[in-house]
């Protein structure tokens, strides 16, 4: 039996790795991958603790995150497509416009 | 019957009424014929109206009190717009709406082509209605508005060549002197409803042997200073004759035939008022007498044809109210009648020797006028005959009355004043025919080319009170003391303990009388057709009096010097400390204030705006810093949402330990 801990745990490691891409990565696919990742780590956190408290609510909420998921990265790659057009690149430190 | 009596009643001013709001609203989108008709044919509807109620008041002897609106109610006052016709308003309505009517008719001739012809007779129907609610109204209210309504229209007409500064000035006048005497009226009307509780004639009537002779006094004197501005007795008498400067039928209307008599109308209306009061009616004699006499003086040597009838009519109001003030009410009243006519048709008549005359009044520059203009000559004959007082014409009967009063009443000094009067009147008005139609003429060549008779539409009104001012005096009061209107106002103006002339003396008063008229006339022919030098040497050696009565005693510069002067000094003075003083009062203020606003601009300028400027400053420097914060890139803001986080999980964590 596998300890609720290092599904916490293994949680944690994968959100640190994808707020870490996020904040480092300079490519927006990748930063887009990271997100992805992110999410994922909230899932196996929802479903560890489902099954810790046996209560099927929080895989079904894992569930709605899959599903957001898949919008938020056609979203997403939908705007990389756009910006690509216009500055025929994808790095983000050339997307600096949201300033004062 | 009476219903229908009630209801002409109401409509007697209703016509004028539409006539003024017609003329004087859209006049002047139509044409004068149009304006005049409307103008004189309202009259001639009021005329019949007043006829027809007339015969009522005759046939059944009932006096008529009829509510037109109710006006005013609340506590102890009451006042409606409501008409009270007796045979004293029956009297005043037949003159005001038959005279009235005759001189609209000669208007249209006169003032034909004049500028500002719908204007004059929206005036003048104004007038009517005005006169109309003055003698008609059953309250003292309802008198004091048409008192003040003829007054204004007085004040219009004077003025209506209004861009003539004497026309102009002249209206001033009368409306400023006739203001002293309405205060006076109305003094008495506060007077009479402090003491009754009430303003309609017929409850102060019943009521008013209450009264203590003292109030009787008092209210009986403040009444007789409105009736001395409106009727122009001394020592009031000032703005009258420069009211001429207005057009000839407004003098014959306003300022002879009917508004100067509505002083008469008062004190007759009141006379159980004065009746109480030996004082006041003592005064109102001698106010009356001393302003016959007074006024006649004047008119002796007066060159201008209108104001000699000015100071005529002043001097015949003077009888009216000597008429008054021995209790001779009828015969005041039936000399208000007769001088309505013959004053009229006096001042008509002179209007059209003017209109001949293309504009002249000085009757110097007249003479031989009678074979020129025949009609007009033979009627203004007809009135210098009438108000000289020879039988049979109506001036005869009427003065005649007031005269045989006094002297029957044992009031000798009144008669002789009277007597002497009746002596100049008749002078005067001789001097002023011959000098006028008699003689060589005196006219240049120019005006004399284009002399001609009036209009028949001027001639005929002239006509019809030429026929009243010859049988007027024989049908109203013939015999004396009991003809006609001695019975029909005898339930109005008669005064017990009154004595009546004897059969015995009646005829030799009557023969005085005619004596004194014809030695007038005898006088006038030998100096201003007789023996014309006599009258230029008598004038050089009497050149004191004749000046001074020239200049009608300068009691014009009198008032100037007493009144005017101090006034307008007043005036100045008050001007100058208005501006000076009051005005440096509110300069002063808001000079402080505008040095007080200079100084809190300074402060603000370098002190609160210093402040906010270093505020600003700081703000500006600060947030230099501050965005660089905001680079733009999404991971520097994802940084901080995530530290954020961070520092927001440290915080819950430490308020859960707590």
């Amino acid at each position: 039996m596998i300890p609720l801990a290092a599904y916490v745990a293994v949680s944690a490691i994968l959100f640190l790795t994808g707020l870490l891409g996020v904040l480092i990565r300079r490519n927006f696919i990748i930063v887009l991958m990271s997100v992805e990742i992110m999410l994922n780590a909230a899932n196996i956190n929802l479903v560890a603790f489902s099954h810790y408290l046996e209560s099927m609510a929080g895989q079904l909420v894992a569930l709605f995150i899959i599903a957001i998921a898949a919008g938020e990265a056609a979203v997403g790659l939908a705007i990389i497509i756009v910006v690509f057009r216009g500055k025929l690149s994808t790095n983000v430190d050339e997307m600096n416009l949201l300033k004062w | 019957m009476s219903d229908l009596t009630d209801l002409l009643i109401k409509l007697i001013p209703v016509f004028p009424l539409l006539a003024v709001i017609a003329n004087g609203l859209f006049g002047s989108r139509y044409s004068h014929e149009i304006a005049h008709r409307l103008a004189w044919g309202s009259v001639a509807l009021s005329f019949l109206c007043v006829i027809g109620v007339f015969a009522d008041v005759l046939r059944t002897g009932v006096s008529h009190e009829v509510v037109a609106y109710q006006w005013i109610f609340g506590g102890d006052l009451t006042i409606n717009l409501a008409y009270l016709v007796d045979p004293l308003t029956c009297v005043w309505l037949l003159v005001v709406t038959g005279v009235g009517f005759l001189i609209h008719v000669y208007s249209v001739g006169y003032m034909h082509g004049e500028e500002g012809f719908t204007r004059f007779f929206t005036y003048m129907n104004l007038f009517m209605v005005s006169m109309l609610l003055l003698v008609m109204g059953n309250n003292y209210v309802v008198l004091f508005i048409g008192w003040e309504g003829v007054g204004l229209c007085s004040y219009l007409l004077i003025g209506y060549y209004y861009d003539k500064v004497s026309a102009a000035k002249a209206a001033s006048k009368a409306f400023v002197v006739n203001r002293i005497g309405d205060a006076g009226f109305l003094l008495a009307i506060f007077l009479v409803f402090i003491n009754f509780k009430t303003l309609d004639y017929t409850k102060v009537m019943a009521q008013v042997s209450q009264l203590s002779p003292e109030m009787a006094t008092a209210i009986a004197l403040c009444l007789l200073i409105g009736a001395v501005g409106k009727s122009a007795q001394l020592p009031l008498y000032t703005w009258l004759p420069d009211a001429m400067e207005g057009p000839t039928p407004v003098s014959a209307l306003i300022h002879a035939a009917t508004m100067v008599t509505a002083g008469v109308y008062m004190i007759v209306r009141n006379h159980a008022i004065f009746d109480l009061s030996p004082i006041a009616m003592e005064i109102v004699a001698v106010v009356g007498g001393c302003t016959a006499l007074f006024a006649a003086t004047i008119g002796l040597v007066q060159t201008d044809i209108k104001r000699v009838l000015a100071y005529s009519t002043v001097s015949q109001l003077g009888y009216m109210f000597l008429g008054c003030g021995i209790g001779a009410y009828t015969a005041a009243v039936f000399h208000v009648m007769t001088h309505a006519f013959f004053k009229a048709l006096l001042f008509l008549s002179a209007g059209s020797v003017i209109h001949a005359l293309s504009g002249e009044q000085d009757i110097r520059k007249m003479g031989g006028l009678s074979k020129k203009i025949p009609w007009t000559y033979r009627l203004f004959l007809i009135g210098t005959v009438a108000i000289a007082g020879l039988p049979p014409l109506a001036g005869f009967w009427s003065k005649d009355e007031i005269m045989g009063h006094a002297f029957v009443n044992h009031h000798y000094l009144y008669y002789t004043m009277a007597a002497v009067g009746a002596f100049l009147t008749s002078f005067y008005m001789f001097r002023l025919t011959y000098l006028t139609f008699y003689g060589p003429s005196r006219m240049d060549h120019h005006t004399e080319e284009h002399v001609h008779e009036s209009s028949m539409v001027m001639v005929g009104p002239l006509m019809a009170l030429g026929v009243l001012s010859v049988l007027g005096g024989l049908i109203l009061g013939f015999p004396p003391e009991h003809g006609w209107l001695h019975g029909f106002l005898a339930p109005v103006a008669a005064v017990a303990g009154e004595h009546e002339a004897s059969a015995a003396l009646v005829l030799p008063l009557m023969g005085v009388a005619t004596g004194i008229a014809l030695l007038g006339w005898g006088l006038a022919h030998f100096l201003y057709s007789a023996s014309p030098a006599t009258a230029d040497s008598w004038s050089t050696r009497f050149s004191g009096a004749y000046t001074t009565l020239l200049n009608k005693y300068y009691v014009d510069e009198l008032y100037d010097v007493l009144f005017v002067e101090p006034t307008k000094r007043l005036g100045e003075w008050l001007d100058w400390f208005d501006r000076t003083v009051i005005d440096g009062l509110v300069r002063g203020v808001a000079q402080l204030a505008d040095w007080g606003s200079a100084g809190s601009t300074w402060i603000e300028k370098y002190v609160v705006y210093a402040g906010l400027n270093v505020i600003g400053l700081g703000n500006h420097l600060a947030a230099r810093q501050g965005r660089k914060l905001q680079s733009g890139m999404v991971h520097h803001y994802a940084a901080l949402i995530i530290a954020g986080l961070f520092l927001l999980a440290l915080v819950v964590q430490i308020i859960i330990q707590l």
